[in-house]
């Protein structure tokens, strides 16, 4: 279902979505049994002329057994979807596969930095390529990412890659995700970290081997464009940033889709 | 235990009491029915704030940058600031003062059949200092650098640096407040405990007690239990913001997550804090109007214990994804799903007392349906949010911000709603009216999912919380999007709308209202024995309680309910 709303483009993202489906099942049947259970005695049930309630006290065991049954099935509900749960969890978040390439995430009040290791895979030297606002990344190549804050906590969010991670000041978190699918997308930052937590975005763009050698090549000649500002740009405006001009709000434009 | 259940104030008839001047009566009153209206009266002000903030951040999200009517202009700053302070002043100065303080004070000592409080001036110095709280957090609106808008789990470092929440009072005044309004809590719980314990009526034994009773003094024992750490919190985090000691910053050696362990050690008993004494007015409210008695007592009275303990061992729920040890994720995992269980039970007897009844559907029963229908949800979503591998994708996600919406929502603005319409003939002695009620609830109920329905597929879509203005996410920056906000904010402001027949209804049923007699809902429970309303000193002569409080439609009796102090020989 989450795909249906947002691109799934990491190795784990399908994981989550088949575990939110799996969950959704499970909940949506026990959920439209409760419901349908509750709304049959609201209607079964309402007051009639002469007809007098009956008396139940729910403490002998013939009628308890009528909440027992149900909670029995909780409980196992709740088994198996703990049981799915921690099979997905140990691969995303306790188990860090073989890397391919090593970066840094660093946030700051507010935008972050992306320092790539570079081919040697070592952090600080002098092949590292830093970046602002602009993460790209290889497709199909795994990525281990040392996150760090340096002001206040951050979290490092890429909805694509069903991915969120806080930062945490004085620490370094380590994580990892794949790209399965190209193109450039939101960075998020899903944790409030004051005054400018709205603006503080970023793009990530997961590259062929081919484009990702030309955006390195444009970054060491200077000829880079951010794919951030780029993308902020190209977007159609939300109505409201030409509403000081454009008379027709968006409610209006709403009303006029309904009607 | 029925000799230890007597009261033991004995001496302390209604005729004892003597004419109070105005002084004494209204603004410094001992009296725990009048202590109860000061806490509601506070409680429904601070709703109208609250909810005003709600009106104002919601249209700059349907509507960014554009004036927003009876505001302006909304900033970034002031966007969070009352994003903080809608979340801080609907839980702590909405949901405790009216559920817990109102109606605690209001009912325990007329339901367990005493006089007052057992501590009436300890009493009246919980509101005190609760008002002095609610002030102090208005105060903090107005001054140099606004109110704090660091979240209302103010995390470290952002709500201890200046530099980086750039609200320098505003966050210390905040956190004073919060600390005051805990203070002015445990005194009250305390007087809870106390009175629902010792203060019984003669032959009322533990099992007699009606369940919205049992729920608020388990409620406020949860309360107490937790508050301590968070307590401590606050002082480490005041002086962190004052004189500069580095409990939770790093660079002094600290550890923000120490603050987070601390603030939902005490947050998550907190949500059943507040949703027990909601779950017990719904029990009243069931039972009264199905002419049933309730479903398992001891089971739903065992479940709400097994919540209690429970809620102390879930906490980390709120933490998978910030850097804790990734292991100790799976503990919490099977903790906070198994709190599923109690809840559950509890829900199916509260259904179950519906089997059989003779359902009349008077707007207070409506609130109560309503609430089961809106918390079943909250519920199953919270399931999602329990497992922690879909944490990671909706961590800060307006998947939360709904699910926790769908929870607080229910307990907070219909069980307020239900425990007015089914209490207020007992308060001010008027019927409201019916016709209006009912107009308000649908208007309510209505407009109420679909605010919230919506923003759970916001969260699918991956939007994030807090954020004043999507525009600078082109992901989230579609029409689609934006149309699903546009609904949302018009059903909030159609919902707020409705609230002014609310108030109407209430202010004219207060002084115009129909007369109502002792017992309109024909109930059991020993509030609806004394006139409408209680004078002074509640009973004329303390009463004798000889069964429990849910004998409806007992089988040999003609009238279908048995108020609990009729002795057994009369009929």
């Amino acid at each position: 279902m989450i795909e249906y709303f947002v691109t799934s483009a990491s190795s784990f993202s399908g994981d989550i979505d088949d575990l939110f489906n799996l969950i959704t099942v499970i909940i949506g049947v026990a959920f439209f049994l409760t419901l349908g259970t509750f709304i049959y005695f609201m209607f079964r049930f309402r007051r009639k002329k002469g007809v007098k309630a009956e008396y139940i006290t729910g403490e002998k065991h013939k009628e308890k057994k009528w909440t027992h049954y149900p909670h029995y099935t909780v409980i196992a509900l709740d088994v198996v979807i703990i049981a799915f749960n921690i099979i997905v969890w140990v691969h995303i978040k306790q188990t860090l596969p073989p890397k391919d390439n090593l970066i840094r995430v660093i946030g700051q009040q507010w935008s972050w930095a992306f320092i790539d290791a570079g081919p040697d895979g070592i952090l600080d030297t002098e092949d590292d390529i830093a970046t602002v606002n602009d993460l790209h990344v290889k497709v199909n190549e795994t990525y281990h990412f040392e996150l760090q804050a340096r002001d206040v906590i951050h979290n490092f969010s890429v909805p694509v890659f069903r991915l969120r991670q806080d930062g945490m000041p004085g620490r370094t978190i380590k994580g990892w995700f794949k790209p399965t699918k190209t193109g450039t997308y939101d960075i998020q930052c899903a944790e409030m970290c004051g005054y400018g937590h709205g603006i503080m975005g970023a793009a990530i763009t997961v590259h062929t081997k081919d484009s990702y050698k030309e955006t390195i090549a444009q970054i060491n000649n200077g000829t880079y464009e951010s794919h951030y500002q780029k993308r902020k740009g190209s977007k159609t405006p939300l109505p409201s940033d030409t509403a000081q001009t454009d008379k027709e709000s968006s409610f209006a434009r709403l009303l006029a889709r309904v009607f | 235990m029925s000799q230890s259940a007597t009261a033991i104030q004995t001496d302390t008839h209604a005729e004892h009491h003597e004419e109070l001047s105005f002084l004494y009566k209204y603004i410094l009153p001992v009296d725990h029915k009048m202590i109860a209206m000061q806490y509601m009266f506070t409680g429904l002000i601070m709703a109208v704030i609250g909810g005003f903030f709600s009106y104002v951040f919601r249209m700059q999200l349907a509507f960014p940058g554009e004036s927003v009517p009876l505001y302006g202009i909304v900033g970034p700053g002031e966007y969070n600031m009352m994003v903080t302070n809608h979340g801080t002043i609907m839980i702590f100065w909405v949901a405790m003062p009216v559920l817990i303080a109102a109606f605690g004070n209001y009912l325990i000592p007329l339901m367990c059949g005493c006089d007052d409080m057992v501590f009436p001036r300890l009493n009246r110095l919980s509101y005190q200092i609760f008002l002095v709280s609610a002030l102090v957090l208005i105060f903090s609106f107005f001054v140099k650098g606004g109110g704090f808008g660091g979240a209302w789990t103010a995390y470290p470092p952002l709500s201890t640096v200046p530099e980086y929440n750039l609200t320098d009072w505003g966050a210390s005044l905040w956190i004073l407040a919060v600390a005051l309004e805990f203070v002015s809590f445990l005194l009250g719980g305390i007087n809870f405990v106390t009175t629902a314990m010792n203060a019984r009526a003669p032959g009322m034994k533990m099992m007699d007690i009606p369940i919205v009773v049992w729920f608020l003094v388990i409620a406020v024992i949860l309360f107490m239990a937790s508050v301590g750490p968070l307590i401590a919190g606050a002082v480490m985090l005041f002086m962190d913001q004052r004189i500069g000691t580095t409990f939770f910053l790093p660079s002094g050696g600290g550890d923000p997550l120490l603050w987070e362990h601390l603030f939902w050690f005490f947050g998550h008993p907190e949500v059943y804090v507040v949703l027990l004494p909601t779950m017990g007015i719904v029990a009243e409210i069931i039972t009264v109007f199905s002419r049933k008695k309730l479903f398992g007592y001891r089971t739903i009275l065992y479940t709400a214990f097994a919540t209690g303990g429970l809620s102390f061992v879930v906490w980390a729920h709120h933490q998978f994804v910030a850097g804790i040890d990734p292991r100790m994720a799976n503990v919490f995992v099977v903790t906070t799903l198994l709190i599923s269980i109690p809840i559950a039970e509890m829900l199916f007897s509260y259904i179950a007392t519906l089997y059989g009844g003779s359902i009349e559907f008077k707007t207070p029963m409506l609130w109560a349906l309503s609430f089961l229908f809106a918390f079943l949800i909250g519920g199953v979503t919270g399931i999602y949010l329990g497992a922690s591998a879909l944490d990671v994708y909706f961590h800060d996600s307006y998947f939360v911000l709904a699910h926790f919406h769908y929870t607080f929502f229910p307990i907070t603005i219909i069980g307020m709603f239900a425990a007015i319409t089914y209490w207020f003939p007992k308060m001010f002695g008027r019927m409201m009216n019916e016709t209006l009620s009912k107009i308000h609830f649908w208007g309510t109920f209505i407009p109420f999912n679909c605010i919230f329905l919506p923003l759970f597929f916001l969260g699918l879509a991956g939007q994030h919380r807090r954020i004043y203005n999507f525009s600078h996410y082109p992901d989230l920056a579609t029409e689609n999007l934006q149309d699903v906000r546009v609904f949302a904010t018009t059903s909030l402001v159609i919902m707020l709308l409705f609230q002014g027949i609310f108030l109407y209804n209430f202010f004219y049923s207060m002084f115009k209202g129909e007369k109502a007699p002792d017992n309109p809902w024909k109930a059991n429970t020993l509030e609806w024995t004394v006139p409408s309303p209680p004078q002074h000193g509640n009973f004329k002569k303390l009463p004798t309680v000889y069964r429990g409080a849910y004998e409806y439609s007992v089988p040999g009796r003609e009238s279908d309910y048995w108020p609990q102090n009729m002795p057994p020989d009369k009929n």
